[in-house]
């Protein structure tokens, strides 16, 4: 038998191939016959296709096809999130077309599609495509987009307003306020942000007249979701004929998730000029063509009493969406916003309002954390402004307002099933050393610069999610994950799962949990997933989902294959099933030591000589759909401690430090891994990146890595972690999911920490991203103010 | 107009017809298939496509190929032993779980077995001083910039 594997710090299994470069990318496939597509894209951000023509491009070198809107009539691209409005209307669901259908609505909306022998000749002839624009005013601001006069993006949806949305009772958290000794009220921006997994969006279509089928390569989270979404909804193509494999996956943070133009494009075309069609974006169409993240707007008002004890949430949110309706879009800023609002408090009332708006922009989807770091930041920014308006310490008034009993109902729809805040906190206290923080700051000033800590205590609801609840929600698929165990007869172990895994190691840590619960050795078992072909089904990964769904869907088909397991141990030992006792790969007589492994018992299934073959099928090979009960939880606190220095305004971040309750750990070392990228994530948001728009034009400002800044090495500190363990109380494995939580604490503790070194001034917020300039800027102000 | 170029790639000699325009990136991906080799910007900024030229680290991007007209290249599917034992800098990214994704991992690799030659003692400023020209978005660098030390560290002590 093994060392226990759970909790073990185990090398990945997935590592060997892509440290000598063997991993395989989409692009990475070449298939026979191989042609390349390049997308014509709009320049404009909003404009009436006049004309366009082909004859140029089609006599360019190498030059196979050109497709338009006018050859690509098919459906549009489908949201999977029904929201319904405060009037209990459907929201507003315009045509997202696959190549634009007379109008183009963003910098980079895909007009047409050259496929050529060479990308170079693709790209070229690409150039030489004639479009004849006429170009309309733009909007790209979701307040103004709202505005009278401004420019109308869709006819179904007029004043660019997809839907308005509540939850919370609006009269309660009224009556709470007019309660209220103080209200702390805090205008907020969270800043757009432009995904960039390092590798880039990638399909390779290719259709077969032998057997009408479609075969499709896609950097893609989500294999069967994609399958289902083209072939139901847009291409009207049978679901059986068509593969789709998202082979190793460079990275995704939710920009892989959707359904693309491009995908639906390359796969139709591929059977217009019955080759294989590829494309792989460069870099610049990423930044125009991937599924941005967050753009919200918001107000929001606390109500305590004299204590400090919350009464009531009140939040505004204007929600930006961009030009169309992405995949998840509409549920991001309701659904995983603000059910969040909450936080780890009992605040007894909550009312929130969101309204969600087109703009002449990229569509904004889910980005790692999706609707939480936007309800983090809400939550944790005005309850630090709330204890400096209070002159409470930001670690009392949060004990004063913990949610200490489980499970726990909060006003906005969530329950919580387990949970220990103030373990949390009060180990992220200890470890950032908080006691000796005075000192430290003396000793800033002593040199000029200006010290600050900042704290947020995050939750968020991951595991996503119980189908019947989230279909009463409005969600037009199911939620579930499949797993298949199979057994081979000499032993080893193949698994499949519905999960994908594009960076966050599924491949090793499934294989944990398979090879502790078999007694098998970890090279025995394989994980195999992304591909439609191989696995059953599968609803991918994004919300932090894979072990908490997939992992238990694999857990429930080891149950199945424990249980056959013992029927047939029973028929070799001559023993009776009741007395099968079985653990970790070894089936035991009780109370003898007669025995057998899961070895035996599986060459026993495929070689079934002395098998009860009248009452047993032979082979062992069992797969799971489980579907969860609820949603898991993971919390915990982050402090960051910064260092700014007023003459420049560059702020260093002098500690960051994190203490996480995920529940139970598989392997910790790549639950570190997780969380260190989401930190540098949320450190981005709040230091580095945002995407700007130019707001008369439409223009894309931050278009490339000269523009748009991604964390690098220098920007971010060596993290502290730790972990403090509650287990979730309705998986088996007791496990909550770690991919977001960086993401999602980061940027409230990074600002908080800002704001309370600009305290002198008097400064409580100031923009995402924290630039040198921005806070420069933002001190010379205060300072004039003042001084006015 | 097409040229030809020669060049000793993972020490093997070879050769072939290229458009004049052809990137050197192209060329080792395309028409040698050595695909471990990644394209993640259009502005030399990601240095996913860092390869050894004549034992420096260059983004492989940012060249024509025949730019390396007779120069000696490794990519990241030559830095391993023949009988495939990791090098030491590829194996300290493992064993310090200094990649997630793995796309950007041949270049931090390449990268680092540069910057590490001959310094054991890399401090921490020096290795992220170092991955200036690499970007990573999965790992936050805290497990490279330990990989590298200890990478550093391992080459030395070979």
């Amino acid at each position: 038998m093994n060392a226990p594997l759970i909790g073990a710090r185990i090398e990945r299994k997935e590592d060997y191939r892509f440290l000598t470069g063997a991993g395989q990318y989409t692009d990475d496939v070449t298939l026979p016959g191989q042609t390349h597509a390049a997308f014509v894209r709009s320049p404009h951000a909003h404009a009436a296709i006049r004309s366009i023509n082909k004859d140029k491009a089609l006599k360019a070198p190498g030059v196979i096809a050109v497709f338009t809107g006018e050859d690509l009539k098919v459906g549009g691209l489908p949201c999977g999130w029904l929201i319904t409005d405060v009037n209990g209307q459907p929201m507003k669901e315009p045509v997202h077309p696959s190549l634009a259908q007379g109008k183009v609505r963003h910098v980079g909306d895909q007009v047409a599609v050259v496929i050529a022998e060479t990308q170079d000749q693709a790209q070229d002839a690409a150039e030489l495509l004639e479009v004849d624009y006429d170009v309309l005013p733009a909007v790209t601001d979701a307040v103004k987009a709202r505005a009278k006069g401004a420019p109308q993006l869709h006819e179904v949806a007029p004043d660019n307003t997809c839907y308005v949305w509540a939850i919370g009772d609006k009269a309660a958290v009224d009556a709470a306020f007019s309660k209220a000794a103080h209200v702390t009220k805090l205008d907020l921006v969270n800043n757009r942000l432009i995904p960039n997994a390092i590798e880039p969006r990638a399909v390779n279509g290719m259709y077969s007249r032998a057997d009408d089928s479609y075969t499709l390569y896609v950097a893609s989270q989500n294999p069967h979701v994609e399958r289902l979404l083209m072939t139901a909804f847009v291409l009207g193509l049978p679901e059986h004929k068509v593969r789709v494999v998202a082979p190793d996956v460079g990275g995704g943070f939710g920009s892989k998730i959707y359904l693309y133009a491009e995908d639906v494009v390359v796969t139709w075309a591929s059977k217009q000029i019955n080759r294989p069609v590829k494309w792989t974006a460069e870099r610049s169409e990423s930044f125009m063509s991937d599924a941005h993240g967050r753009d919200h707007v918001t107000t929001a008002e606390l109500a305590m009493d004299k204590d400090g004890k919350f009464l009531g949430l009140r939040v505004k949110t204007t929600a930006n969406v961009g030009a169309y309706l992405s995949t998840f879009a509409s549920c991001v800023p309701t659904i995983l916003y603000a059910t969040l609002l909450a936080g780890q408090y009992t605040t007894p009332v909550i009312h929130c309002e969101v309204t969600a708006v087109f703009t002449n922009t990229v569509p904004v989807d889910a980005y790692r954390g999706a609707g939480r770091p936007e309800a983090t930041y809400v939550v944790e920014r005005i309850v630090e402004q709330a204890a400096r308006e209070m002159k409470l310490d930001p670690a009392e008034i949060r004990r004063r307002n913990f949610i200490k009993t489980f499970p726990y109902q909060t006003p906005v729809a969530l329950m919580y099933d387990t949970g220990d805040y103030e373990a949390t906190l009060s180990a992220a206290i200890e470890m950032a050393g908080v006691s000796g923080f005075a000192g430290r700051k003396k000793e800033s000033e002593a040199r000029g610069k200006l010290r600050g800590l900042g704290y947020a205590a995050y939750i968020e609801a991951c595991g996503i999610a119980p189908s019947n609840i989230a279909g009463a929600l409005g969600a037009r698929a199911g939620l579930f994950e499949a797993g298949e165990v199979r057994m081979h007869p000499t032993g080893s172990c193949t698994v499949f799962t519905g999960s994908h895994s594009h960076g966050q190691g599924h491949e090793t840590t499934f294989a944990q949990v398979v090879a502790d619960r078999l007694g098998l050795p970890i090279e025995n078992v394989d994980i195999v997933h992304g591909d439609t072909s191989k696995i059953l089904f599968g609803m991918g990964t994004y919300g932090s989902r894979s072990i908490a769904v997939g992992g238990t869907a694999i857990y429930k088909a080891l149950d199945k294959i424990i249980a056959k397991g013992k029927k047939i141990a029973a028929h070799l030992m001559e023993a009776a099933e009741t007395d099968i006792e079985y653990d970790r790969g070894v089936f035991k007589v009780a109370g003898t030591d007669k025995q057998k492994t899961i070895g035996e018992v599986s060459f026993a299934a495929y070689v079934p000589h002395n098998y009860p073959l009248d009452k047993l099928e032979p082979g062992l090979n069992e797969n799971a759909f489980y579907d969860p009960t609820n949603f898991t939880f993971p919390a915990g606190t982050y402090i960051c401690e910064v260092e700014i220095d007023p003459e420049t305004g560059v702020t260093k971040i002098e500690r960051f430090t994190a203490v996480d309750d995920f529940g139970k750990i598989i392997n910790p070392m790549i639950v570190e891994g997780q969380v260190h990228g989401g930190l540098t994530q949320g450190i981005g948001q709040a230091l580095l990146e945002g995407c700007k728009y130019d707001q008369e034009s439409g223009q894309l400002i931050t278009g490339s890595y000269m523009d748009y800044c991604m964390p690098r090495a220098t920007d971010v500190p060596m993290y502290q972690l730790e972990t403090r363990e509650t287990p979730c109380t309705h998986n088996p494995l007791g496990v909550k999911g770690c991919g977001e939580a960086g993401a999602i604490g980061a940027p409230a503790a990074l600002m908080n920490a800002i704001t309370d070194a600009l305290q002198p001034y008097g400064i409580n917020d100031l923009p995402m991203p924290a630039s040198p300039q921005t806070v420069w800027k933002t001190i010379q102000n205060a300072k004039q103010k003042k001084a006015a | 107009m097409s040229i030809k170029v020669s060049m000793t790639v993972n020490g093997k000699a070879v050769s072939a017809e290229v458009e004049e325009r052809t990137l050197l990136v192209t060329y080792i991906r395309e028409e040698l298939r050595l695909t471990g080799t990644h394209v993640g910007c259009d502005t030399a900024q990601c240095g996913a496509c860092t390869v050894h030229m004549n034992g420096k680290a260059v983004k492989s991007c940012s060249m024509v190929a025949m730019q390396a007209q007779g120069a000696d290249i490794v990519t990241i599917e030559g830095i391993a032993a023949a009988d495939g034992t990791l090098h030491p800098m590829q194996a300290a990214f493992k064993e310090n779980h200094g990649l997630q994704c793995g796309f950007c991992t041949p270049g931090m690799v390449m990268n680092a077995i540069d910057l590490a030659k001959g310094r054991p003692d890399l401090s921490e400023t020096e290795i992220r001083e170092g991955l200036e020209g690499n970007l990573c978005r999965c790992t936050g660098y805290h497990n490279i910039v330990k990989s590298i030390a200890a990478g550093a560290k391992a080459m030395a002590a070979k």
